[in-house]
Formats: C-alpha cells, sequence, structure tokens
C-alpha cells in the first residue's frame, strides 16, 4: 500500500478564493488562539473566584462551589458546547435568543464556544485555585486574622498573592488544554484549526497532507506556549516554596 | 420551558440506551482495558534504560498528549484503512468501519494518558522493592510482575478509576466522525423530530448522572484503598 504525498497542495488556492490552503490553516490558527484566549479570560476570572469561594468559611458558598464544579466537570465538553449553542438561546427571553441566533458567522457560534470553553475551564481553574490555597500553610491565615484583618482582607492580601503564583505551573497545562479543547467547536459549525484540516481534506482529497499540517501547527503552538509560561513561572516563582501540584493526575 | 416536551424522550429512550449507551459503554470498556494494557508497557519503556526505547515511548505520549482528540480521531479514521491494507498487503485502502476505527483510536489515545499515570505509580515504588527483586534471582518480567506493576497498579487505582470517568465522556466525541454512540443517537433523533432542546438535555442530565455517581465511587474507594505510610 503506497500513498502518494503531494505537498505542494498546501500553496494552492483552496476554494473559497482566499489564499492558499497554508494560509486557510493559519488562519484557523487564529481563530483557535481567538476563541481560546477568550475562554481563557473567562476561565481564569469565574476559576478564581469559585475556586476562592470554596475555601472560605461560608458554608452556603462552598456548597454552591462545589454543585458548579460538579455540574461542569461531569458532562462532556461537546454535550456542554451544544447545550450553549442548541439551547441556550431557547431558555433566553425570545428576542435575545434571535439575536443570538441571527448572529452572522462566525460569531454565531464563536460566542457560545466562548463561554463554553470559558466555563468548562473555570472549573479546572478553580480545582487548582483551591488545592493552591490549601497548600498554603495555615498559620498564614492565622495571622492576618492576628493582624485585625478581615477574612476579605486576609485573602486579598495574604492568601490570593501567594497562591496565584504558587498554581502558575498547573495552569500552563489548562491553557493548553483549553487550545486543544477548542477543536471541539467544529461541532458547531466554528472552522479553527481542526474544522479548516478537515475542510481541506474534503475539497482537496490530500488526506495526510492536511491532518500533518495541522498537527505540526498545533505541536509549534504548544511549544511556543510553554516556553512563554516558562518565562512567566521564572518571574512569579515564590522563593523557597515548591508548587504542590506534582501529584499524578487524570486528563485529556 | 412551556413547550417542553418530554414525549419524544419516552418514544426514543430504548433506541438511545440499547444502541447509543451500548456503543459508549462497549467502547469506554474496551479502551480502558487497552489503553490501561499499552499504556503500562509504554510507561515500562519510558523508564526503561534503553535509549530507543524510552524516546520512542516518550515521543508517542508527548505527540499523543499535544494534539487534539478530535484531530487524533480523523488522523485514525484515514489512517487506519491505509495501516489494514499495508497488514493484509491489499493495494486498496481496506474498509474499516466507525465503531473499530473507534476503538483503535481510543485504545491508542487513552495509552498515551494511562501511560503518565503507571509512570507515576512505577515511580512512586521505592527502589529497595526493584532490588530485592533482582537480589531474589527475579529477571525483570518478573519482578515488574509480581513485585512493582502490583503495588503501582493498587496506588494508581483511583486516578485510573478517573481518567476513565474522562474517557467515558470523551468517547462522545466520535459524534464527528458520525457513530452511533449515546450523544449520537440522540442527535439523530433530536434533527429527524426537531426537537435539540429536549434530547440535548436529556443527554446532559444522563451524563451528569453516570459521571457523578462514578466519581462518588472513585472518592469512597480512595479512602478504602490508601496506604498509610
Amino acid at each position: 500500500m503506497h500513498y502518494n504525498w503531494h505537498w505542494k497542495v498546501l500553496l494552492e488556492t483552496e476554494p473559497g478564493g482566499t489564499g492558499s490552503y497554508l494560509h486557510y490553516l493559519i488562519v484557523g490558527l487564529g481563530w483557535t488562539l481567538v476563541t481560546a484566549l477568550a475562554a481563557w479570560v473567562i476561565a481564569l476570572l469565574v476559576g478564581a473566584f469559585v475556586g476562592t469561594i470554596r475555601t472560605t468559611t461560608l458554608r452556603w458558598a462552598v456548597r454552591l462551589g462545589n454543585l458548579y464544579v460538579e455540574i461542569f466537570r461531569n458532562i462532556p465538553l461537546i454535550v456542554q458546547m451544544f447545550l450553549w449553542f442548541f439551547v441556550v438561546p431557547e431558555l433566553l427571553p425570545q428576542a435575545m435568543g434571535d439575536w443570538i441566533k441571527q448572529m452572522p458567522p462566525p460569531w454565531g457560534s464563536y460566542l457560545p464556544a466562548v463561554f463554553c470553553l470559558g466555563i468548562f475551564t473555570s472549573v479546572r481553574v478553580a480545582e487548582q485555585v483551591r488545592a493552591g490555597i490549601n497548600s498554603l500553610p495555615r498559620g498564614q491565615r492565622f495571622a492576618g486574622t492576628a493582624m485585625g484583618l478581615t477574612q476579605a482582607q486576609t485573602y486579598r492580601y495574604v492568601i490570593l498573592p501567594q497562591a496565584f503564583r504558587i498554581i502558575l505551573p498547573p495552569l500552563t497545562s489548562e491553557s493548553m488544554n483549553i487550545i486543544k479543547n477548542s477543536s471541539v467547536a467544529l461541532t458547531i459549525g466554528l472552522l479553527e484549526l481542526t474544522g479548516r484540516a478537515r475542510a481541506m481534506q474534503e475539497f482537496s482529497f490530500r488526506v495526510f497532507e492536511a491532518f500533518t499540517a495541522a498537527t505540526v501547527i498545533y505541536l509549534l503552538t504548544n511549544l511556543i506556549v510553554v516556553l512563554l509560561m516558562r518565562v512567566l513561572e521564572n518571574k512569579v516563582r515564590v522563593p523557597g516554596l515548591i508548587a504542590a501540584g506534582a501529584a499524578p493526575q487524570a486528563g485529556h | 420551558m412551556d413547550g417542553f416536551d418530554f414525549d419524544v424522550i419516552q418514544r426514543s429512550i430504548g433506541y438511545l440506551f440499547r444502541e447509543g449507551m451500548t456503543f459508549t459503554v462497549t467502547l469506554t470498556l474496551i479502551a480502558m482495558t487497552g489503553g490501561i494494557i499499552f499504556g503500562t508497557l509504554l510507561a515500562m519503556m519510558r523508564l526503561s534504560s534503553v535509549p530507543l526505547l524510552s524516546w520512542g515511548a516518550g515521543a508517542y505520549v508527548n505527540l499523543m498528549r499535544s494534539i487534539p482528540l478530535v484531530l487524533v480521531i480523523f488522523w485514525f479514521f484515514f489512517l487506519v484503512p491505509y495501516i489494514g491494507a499495508w497488514i493484509l498487503r491489499e493495494s486498496q485502502p481496506v474498509h474499516v468501519g466507525a465503531w473499530l476505527s473507534a476503538v483503535i483510536t481510543f485504545t491508542m489515545f487513552e495509552a498515551a494518558y494511562y501511560c503518565e499515570i503507571m509512570r507515576a505509580g512505577i515511580q512512586s515504588i521505592p527502589r529497595g522493592q526493584v532490588w530485592s527483586g533482582y537480589a531474589l534471582g527475579l529477571n525483570y518480567w518478573q519482578t515488574m510482575g509480581f513485585i512493582v506493576l502490583p503495588q503501582a497498579f493498587r496506588n494508581m487505582v483511583p486516578v485510573l478509576l478517573t481518567q476513565t470517568i474522562i474517557l467515558f465522556q470523551d468517547t462522545s466525541l466520535v459524534y464527528v466522525i458520525s457513530a452511533t454512540d449515546f450523544l449520537g443517537a440522540a442527535a439523530k433523533v433530536a434533527n429527524r423530530d426537531y426537537r435539540l432542546v429536549e434530547m440535548y438535555s436529556f443527554v446532559a442530565v444522563v451524563y451528569f448522572i453516570v459521571s457523578y455517581s462514578l466519581s462518588l465511587v472513585v472518592k469512597q474507594l480512595q479512602d478504602r484503598i490508601a496506604i498509610i505510610r
């Protein structure tokens, strides 16, 4: 069995006429990154909030945080995509739902994808934040109280600044996960990198060239993210503190 | 919520579970078994002192872990027919259905993740255990099979099961190659009857109940088998 490679296909014009297939894939990478980045902002904000309230002494807040985490952790990402894309617009007030459904492409799939990925990842961020806070010595909290700080002030000035610096390494792998997971958005019609590789395969019939190109682009992106995060990690590392995130974790 | 049509769920529930859930559960179980077996072998290769083995296994695991599962599913969907033709010495790509393709994909993909878990498990065993095995005159396979792996496996059961819950959820991505798993079956009904809200909400609830119950079991198990050191 023999497969005839035809790499020059990458330089041929794609049917939409916007440029070469390579250009088409690179634009896909752009969408992947824009989706992942916007979702990452949501994930960090919501995740930091939920993770923090789960470590407080407020019973109801802890319960609510746990409920949030369990719901979004136990539903598959693609099902959550469908919920955001097909179900949420129906449950909103009619006018708002119609407005969302009539958004021109790619925004109609981009927005649900961003919200879905952001909320999905926020759960994982919340777990890391909670672990980071719990890994701090209890004396830090006591010292804050002894100095007359309220619980909110203790979090603001003592606990969170340390916790965020500790959890940065595990967050690196989350930021790569969010890039990978953004490929699920192709199921609701967002033409990001994987979606475009698939489309290129359908237009040009060059299966393995398309997927190899996408794979190489993903690998390069990962490499760049790892290098950038390593620089950041070195900058914010707390001298003498070793991250607690060394335990093996399940993932995807 | 006024127009929520429970009837469509009732009408299709037999089909959803008979066709869809059977596919999902079978795929999960096969991929878990295969993934743990290959993953353990990969972990042993990664920890081997033969550079070619450790490098090869490391490259495979890192490759699998850095590209999206959706892309891996596409890769295998198109690659498996060619590999099949190569093995069977045919001149044309052989026909492979979505089912076999999914089984191969998830086994090979999950092997990379199970590998990292088993590697951590093997490394958690004190070196003295290995040395005493050799001192007793056991060879590598005996030391691994009778001493190291049983302990490593025991330590890692909770993480392996958590990974399996993730695998159970991730099998829903076979939707992209139009396989009829639980989600695929629901999507077919949803599109036929135009009942997307009802079907996808129902799917989400079912996945939640199954995954959450499993995670409670894992939590209990974790407390029970934790080795006090």
